[in-house]
């Protein structure tokens, strides 16, 4: 784990608002040389603090309009019936987010769908045919906010 | 604003890794360097890509646990969507806000150092959040799957 200063926060603060910045941008705005700044984000990426970069996207204009959070319920559990589940889950396109939980669901699945029309067929014929599956709850998006964490 | 099959070949391969650089990224999708930054541009500039976030990888940091809170919200109050979303976005240990049309009504991700710490977020700050009627935790396990792609 390594140890972040004031500016490797101011860093980490516009990156996570605008990841396009350059190091040169960056650096002009937190009174740093652009080497002196890009070494400093090179450290936080080789420590895997800065992991990848997130697209913000219009989803609606990419015909992209419904997104369903569905908790999932295993009706058997035990190691081979949770590989089968996760390796199926995983192959469907419209799922892009798979999580293993503990507490009421076993898993947490991220689903974008064109319309309630496209996410029925989708929870109809991939999801309800997936392997061990019990309980299904589903909950409509209706906004979604990114907040930058404990930066301060 | 149309997008034609072009647009969606370059969208697909920088879903896949946003974080490209333009002539790879032509290469990829079957076209030239020039028309690629001018579709990007393009999608940019018709709010379809609307910028692009560094992700934050908190277990790097020592942040280790990660836990999805659903509430259901006093709807009998008629600012209580409002006076909850302004409160929880006053914690810094919230990095996720989202409403849902559904049994949930809220969503918070939040993130804690260990247990002893999140069980003083969960009584301090979080179950001091204004009219919430329930709260259910789910325990962050693993993450199976987290893509941005979709079938376009």
């Amino acid at each position: 784990m390594i140890a972040l200063d004031d500016t490797d926060r101011a860093i980490l603060r516009a990156l996570e608002a605008d990841a396009t910045l350059s190091a040169g941008a960056l650096g002009r705005r937190l009174g740093l040389s652009q080497p002196a700044c890009w070494r400093r984000i090179r450290r936080l990426e080789e420590a895997g603090v800065i992991a990848g970069r997130r697209l913000v996207l219009d989803h609606a204009a990419l015909g992209f309009g419904v997104t369903v959070f569905l908790g999932v319920k295993l009706a058997t559990k035990g190691r081979v019936s949770l590989e089968d589940f996760e390796r199926a889950v995983t192959a469907i396109p419209e799922v892009q987010v798979v999580q293993h939980v503990l507490g009421l669901f076993d898993y947490r699945i991220k689903v974008r769908a064109r319309d309630i029309a496209d996410f029925e067929r989708v929870l109809r014929r991939r999801i309800m045919t997936l392997p061990g599956l019990g309980q299904v709850e589903a909950n409509v998006l209706l906004s979604e906010e990114r907040l930058p964490g404990p930066l301060g | 604003m149309p997008i034609d099959d072009t647009d969606r070949r370059i969208l697909r391969q920088l879903l896949a890794e946003p974080a490209m650089a333009t002539a790879d990224l032509a290469e990829r999708a079957g076209v030239t360097t020039a028309t690629c930054w001018r579709r990007l541009e393009r999608l940019r500039e018709g709010g379809v890509i609307r910028g692009a976030q560094a992700v934050i990888d908190w277990r790097a940091l020592g942040w280790e646990v990660e836990v999805s809170l659903r509430f259901t919200l006093d709807k009998t109050h008629p600012r209580a969507f409002d006076e909850f979303l302004a409160a929880a976005r006053e914690v810094p240990e919230v990095l996720e806000i989202q409403t849902f049309l559904g049994q949930t009504d809220v969503r918070l991700n939040v993130i804690a150092r260990d247990m002893a710490h999140w069980q003083e977020i969960y009584r301090a700050r979080i179950l001091t959040l204004p009219h919430i009627q329930d709260t259910e935790a789910l325990m962050l396990i693993s993450t199976i799957k987290d893509s941005a792609e979709l079938p376009l």
